[in-house]
């Protein structure tokens, strides 16, 4: 199987499904001519013109909104955020208007836009330009919200957004946008709400989502090398919709939890996983549910110090070695 | 600065009866216009009661005053012509043809309304007639305009979107990022900015810097943009026209700004709708520059209608919006399961990705 990046694991898809239905049409900044600012969609207008990959101002209210005004006339337009941290300025758009026409109108409205891009810290460039606001996402009913962790899932999950009919956001994440993974050249497509195990295991399980997958397994291996341990990493792949199944099944085999969350602790993803388990599946429980989360302050710049302030496989280690 | 005074407002050199779009009209299409600038006015004075009784919930912003806007700018609408608004939603709605019952059962928040008592007053939708809402955040609806241009566009369709706006709207930052992008990309769009010189409780002096008025802004984005005054039906209808041609055969943008007035508040709650402008500028208003009234002599004077056809017309609006309140009063509200409704389409069209993984969260 051809080993690919991330990144052109979304270019293919987006190719794909520019190719497969003539209403799709890339909108954002940068991705025309100049490639995309992370080369997301290099050579896709080149390829498939004027049309149906358009350069954007810098203008993010203007043409989100016009992008979901667009797609309750039918049009299916992939939008690009050269961060989802300057969604922001577009969250009137994306949130009123995107996240609640259909239910203001009794249904007689759906907006089927995508709105992609990378949301993650990292990268040292400060607190404006490393937000995560998938949880923010999430709390929006009439949202959707997807996260992939891998190439495979990203090209996958990307074609099934553009597919569905309801608004989806996709949460990419630059330091993945270079790694390489498997990915068939047959076309495949994976289905929003469905999470994925990524490392079998039966002591312990990880949760995660987005690259916190990435410090889950490396955190499994240092458990597996060094203590003798197996933990389970459950990839949730989407948000919302979430595959709830998916999570009291691993809690149910190894009765251990540990949920790695690049959002900050305090109303993000991670705490709705951990209320749900509580009270889903008390019963199943060795120990209290643990959480690996950013540390709660804003993105530092300090590259010494961002190291640390996301999840590490130490940390995780640390924590999953406490309740067992 | 757009004057207020009847003096000004009463000057127009030019009688755009004879505008060529205007000449076209029959005397059946005058009395139709009638009809729905009566239909909003006494529809909206029911919907008044309702509110004053307590029955319907949430802001009630009426539109009595403006009616010529809506109902000549939506006349000249074609196939492929759309139309979105903001929260003063009620007349735009009446004139793209929707009834009175779903429109009445809404503000009372019951199932039979348009959005099945989900929106309310500041949000009615008829997709099936080319009428995209009914938004309620100021200004938030004029990239959604632009998006419907876009898709005409796109899709190779001759046609254009209405946008509306008032006057407070002009200042939001998404509009100005709309006009940016209508001009660069040519889109069909025409902003009609409603200017009934109040937004909210601040007048146009204290909110919107200017040279002239406010559609010259477009001028900085190179917009054609024009001015009407809209007591005059057939000025609207022939500036609106012009417009709309702007963008059916050049694809291009039109601000066109429409000089009106609001005989109350910013919304029925709105306390000091009679503090920050006199009575008497009120009274003024409806006494020299009523739309329905100036509408009404024309088509006397024109030999269309007489004084009693017209009464007559205006009863059988009246009983037409009596009938819609008892509609109203007899519907269900929605059932308590619909809450989950209308959320997703996936889940509402039990598709497989509807039901795959967990949508909704809580118990």
């Amino acid at each position: 199987m051809p080993q690919i990046t991330y990144r052109k694991a979304i270019n293919d898809a987006l190719a794909e499904e520019i190719i497969r239905d003539e209403n799709v049409v890339i909108i954002g900044e940068e991705v025309a001519r100049y490639n995309g600012a992370y080369k997301v969609t290099e050579g896709l207008w080149e390829r498939f013109g004027d049309k149906r990959v358009v350069d954007a101002p810098i203008s993010e209210a203007g043409f989100i909104g016009m992008g979901v005004g667009a797609s309750m006339l039918g049009i299916r337009p992939v939008m690009e955020l050269m961060f989802w941290s300057f969604a922001y300025v577009a969250w009137d758009q994306i949130i009123n208007n995107a996240g609640q026409v259909r239910y203001m109108s009794g249904g007689l409205i759906n907006c089927p836009i995508v709105i992609r891009g990378p949301a993650n810290g990292g990268t040292n460039v400060g607190a404006t330009h490393s937000h995560t606001p998938e949880n923010f996402i999430a709390n929006t009913p009439g949202l959707k919200v997807v996260c992939p962790a891998t190439a495979y899932d990203a090209k996958g999950l990307m074609k099934a957004a553009i597919r569905d009919n309801d608004p989806v956001c996709v949460m990419e994440n630059t330091l993945l946008y270079g790694e390489t993974w498997e990915v068939p050249d047959e076309e495949y497509v994976i289905p929003l709400g469905v999470a994925d195990i990524k490392r079998e295991g039966t002591d312990i399980s990880f949760i995660a989502h987005g690259r916190a997958v990435i410090t889950a397994l490396k955190a499994a291996e240092i458990l597996a090398a060094e203590h003798g341990i197996q933990a389970e990493v459950l990839d949730l792949r989407s948000i919302r919709p979430l595959d709830e199944e998916a999570i009291l099944k691993t809690v149910a085999k190894t009765h251990r939890v540990v949920l790695v969350d690049e959002n900050k602790p305090f109303c993000g993803v991670s705490a709705q996983i951990a209320a749900m388990i509580q009270e889903q599946a008390f019963d199943d429980l060795d120990a209290p549910v643990q959480r690996v989360c950013s540390l709660d302050a804003p993105a530092i710049y300090s590259p010494a110090l961002e190291k640390i302030q996301l999840p590490t496989p130490d940390r995780v280690v640390y924590k999953a070695l406490q309740i067992l | 600065m757009i004057s207020v005074t009847e003096e000004e407002v009463a000057i127009d050199p030019v009688d755009y009866a004879q505008a060529k779009i205007n000449k076209s009209l029959s005397s059946k299409d005058k009395i139709g216009l009638l009809r729905e600038m009566l239909r909003i006015r006494r529809f909206e004075q029911v919907s008044l009661k309702f509110y004053n009784q307590g029955v319907m919930g949430g802001f009630l912003h009426l539109y009595i005053g403006q009616e010529a806007v809506a109902v000549g700018t939506i006349s000249l609408m074609g196939d492929n012509d759309h139309v979105i608004t903001a929260y003063r939603d009620h007349g735009h709605a009446l004139a793209v043809g929707m009834g009175m019952n779903e429109c009445m059962a809404e503000l009372l928040g019951k199932a039979t309304g348009c959005s099945r008592g989900k929106g309310g007053s500041m949000h009615y939708f008829a997709p099936d007639k080319n009428y995209w809402g009914g938004h309620g955040i100021v200004g938030g609806q004029t990239p959604l305009g632009l998006g419907l241009a876009y898709a005409l566009k796109y899709k190779g369709l001759k046609g254009c979107c209405f946008c509306y706006m008032g006057d407070g709207a002009v200042n939001q930052g998404a509009y100005h990022e709309s006009l940016n992008i209508a001009a660069l990309w040519k889109l069909p769009v025409v902003y009609v900015i409603e200017n009934n010189k109040y937004s909210m409780g601040t007048t146009i002096d204290r909110s919107s810097a200017m040279r002239n008025c406010l559609a010259e802004r477009a001028d900085g984005y190179g917009i054609v943009w024009d001015i009407a005054n809209g007591e005059d039906l057939y000025e609207v209808r022939a500036k609106a026209h012009n417009a709309l041609e702007r963008a059916h055969k050049h694809s291009l943008p039109t601000v066109l700004e429409i000089d009106t007035y609001r005989y109350y508040g910013h919304s029925v709650a709105d306390a000091n709708a009679k503090k920050y402008r006199s009575p008497d500028e009120i009274e003024r208003y409806k006494a020299h520059h009523d739309p329905l009234r100036l509408w009404q002599k024309r088509l006397v004077d024109e030999g269309v209608m007489t004084v009693e056809e017209i009464e007559k017309l205006d009863e059988s609006i009246k009983d037409e919006a009596n009938a819609a309140a008892q509609f109203a009063l007899d519907s269900e509200f929605p059932a308590p399961e619909t809450i989950f409704e209308d959320v997703y389409w996936e889940v509402d069209n039990n598709t497989e990705a509807g039901s795959t993984g967990r949508h909704f969260f809580g118990d």
